[in-house]
């Protein structure tokens, strides 16, 4: 049957127009999505390319080499890293699932919207800005800590943690918390025996997404633990502590090449650091999702 | 106009449809109702013995009443339906009974409610206690992300019934005919049981603190048809130990397992506002084969809703 007496297709320039339309429409929306997973392949594939000459034992197993010096790891800055996101992680989990229980189970409507609202603010402040609060509030006076830089951190983890843990919370189904209170549980009984343990895998999914990002802030660490971080591992918080993201900002601007490839494998190390946090956060929730949707 | 609401509607529709079947049937529908509510032997009116009593109950969400000024008993070791039609107030009356309104803002308890003469809503009363001797069975199994051995000893834990903890577990189990089916499963999920099962195991964690009333809100109104049964047949056999209200959509499910019925109807303010009233509660065969009152006939022949 030829297609002018098909009245099934579409002729004439409306029908061309419009096919042309949809298909640009289209085209132009699948570019984009492309564009977004390009720029992640080309920011991997530079780092990689540059860092990987770099990237041997001695990156993991050396100290920083000393001033005018060249050679040597970065192990003090991964120590470093690993106990200020500690410090911070200990700080920003239990306030932020505390506010997150306050806000889903005891909070009235109007305040939780409020505090949510303050939370987003929260999330939404320019680490810069956290970086130089605390230096107003902790480091003038008393000199640079890894606890002051911790606070800073933890200020940056706060709502992340608070806000997913509160989403995980609210999915856990009220007739959760009827069951356990027709029982003669109190609702924070409740609380820590029932709704806690159905929305844990949710809170260590928040946690490791958290913990992933302040892995690789920079700026409440540049004035709060930058300068006289030493050449060694450097256990005791009270001082100031190297840590990754520092190692990248400081060597990438020496004139020395080989500092500057060290701050390239620091570069490679920091994002595998977040991506295995991203990674593993996205899997694990959802297997949570799906252990509550098996209690809906 | 946007005011003839859905409900109304579907409750026209549902009369004139009823109409154009004969009397023949509506009767023989309600002969069956008699008939099966003619198995039960309630205790004899002088030798009932009251265990909640309600007196001018109105129960109101923020302001608006839900159910409206309901009087009567419930009767120790007898199965008590409440059955009416959708937003009559039923479930909301079944839940002032353990106060678990409480847990709901703006909701208020007006009129008195006494258990064995105790005021449940007295300054003094700690709700826990009260959930403790009153317990609750819901529309939809709500089992615990837990064991099944642990959805059972939660209760019991949270009371410090902790002595022979595996015993009381086990009879809990027994006493909601769960027992043989889970007993070689203790440890595993109960999201595991199917929900026939899980409304068993949620029974069982109801029975296991010892209450002396169950509330059992459309306990079976999730299930299939066995399962249905198998609830039914339980709460037969609770009621020589516990005192049961059970909130029922279906009629023949109220004839079957209730000794008491109350009938809930919905009354039609001026201004267009409905609540729940309590129209008659009378043994469970009297209120199917003798209604007292046209809505109540009206209802068990099928005319309405």
């Amino acid at each position: 049957m030829s297609a002018q007496t098909n009245p099934l297709v579409g002729h004439g320039g409306r029908a061309r127009r419009r096919k042309l339309t949809g298909q640009v429409m289209e085209a132009l929306a699948t570019a984009a999505a492309v564009l977004a997973a390009v720029v992640l392949a080309i920011v991997l594939v530079t780092l990689t390319k540059r860092a990987l000459p770099a990237i041997n034992v001695d990156l993991f197993t050396q100290n920083a080499a000393p001033f005018g010096q060249t050679g040597g790891g970065i192990k003090n800055a991964i120590v470093g890293t690993v106990i200020i996101t500690g410090i911070a992680t200990a700080i920003a989990l239990p306030a932020g699932v505390l506010l997150a229980i306050f806000n889903t189970e005891f909070a009235p409507r109007r305040l939780a919207d409020l505090i949510g609202l303050t939370l987003n603010v929260l999330s939404g402040v320019p680490t810069i800005v956290i970086g130089v609060f605390i230096f107003g509030l902790v480091v003038v006076g008393r000199g640079q800590s890894a606890y002051a830089g911790a606070l800073g951190l933890s200020i940056v983890m706060l709502p992340l943690v608070a806000r997913a843990t509160e989403e995980v919370l609210r999915l856990v189904p009220s007739h959760l918390r009827e069951g356990g209170m027709a029982l003669g549980a109190t609702r924070a009984r409740t609380v820590i025996t029932v709704i806690l343990p159905t929305a844990i895998g949710g809170i260590v999914t928040a946690t490791i997404v958290a913990v992933a990002r302040a892995a690789g802030e920079t700026a409440p660490l540049l004035f709060t633990t930058s300068i006289f971080v030493g050449t060694t591992v450097n256990t005791d918080p009270s001082q100031a502590m190297a840590s990754i993201p520092m190692v990248i900002f400081t060597s990438s601007e020496q004139p020395d090449p080989h500092a500057q490839q060290q701050a390239w494998a620091a570069a490679l190390v920091l994002v595998v650091i977040v991506l295995a946090g991203s990674i593993a956060g996205r899997l694990l929730s959802l297997r949570t999702r799906r252990q509550i949707e098996q209690v809906r | 106009m946007s005011t003839v609401s859905e409900p109304d509607r579907v409750e026209k529709a549902e009369v004139s449809q009823a109409e154009s079947t004969t009397d023949a049937v509506q009767h023989q529908a309600q002969a069956k109702l008699g008939e099966l509510a003619a198995k039960h032997t309630p205790v004899p009116e002088d030798q009932r013995e009251p265990v909640l009593r309600l007196d001018g109950v109105t129960v109101s969400y923020s302001g608006a009443p839900a159910v409206c000024d309901v009087t009567m008993d419930v009767f120790k070791y007898q199965v008590t339906a409440f059955i009416g039609p959708s937003g009559c107030g039923k479930t909301t009356l079944l839940r002032s009974l353990n106060r678990m309104n409480d847990l709901i803002t703006g909701a208020t308890v007006d009129g008195s409610i006494t258990y064995h003469g105790h005021n449940l809503y007295g300054s003094s009363v700690d709700a826990v206690e009260v959930r403790r001797r009153i317990g609750m069975v819901f529309q939809r199994p709500n089992p615990f992300p837990k064991s099944i051995y642990d959805n059972v000893a939660f209760g019991l834990r949270l009371h410090g019934m902790k002595d022979g903890l595996d015993e009381r577990i086990e009879s809990a189990l027994h006493k909601a005919a769960l027992w043989d089916e889970v007993k070689d499963r203790l440890k595993k999920s109960a999201l595991a049981l199917s929900g026939g099962q899980q409304q068993r195991l949620c029974i069982a964690r109801a029975l296991a603190i010892e209450p002396e009333v169950v509330l059992m809100d459309e306990p079976a109104s999730a299930l299939d048809p066995i399962a249905t049964q198998r609830i039914e047949d339980l709460v037969n056999d609770l009621k020589r130990d516990y005192t049961i209200v059970i909130v029922t959509h279906n009629m023949q499910q109220a004839a079957r397992v209730a000794d008491m019925t109350a009938f809930f109807s919905v009354d039609v303010k001026d201004g267009g506002h409905r609540n729940g009233v309590l129209v008659e509660y009378a043994p469970t065969a009297d209120l199917f084969i003798r209604p007292a009152d046209p809505r109540t006939e009206a209802y068990v022949t099928g005319r309405f809703g």
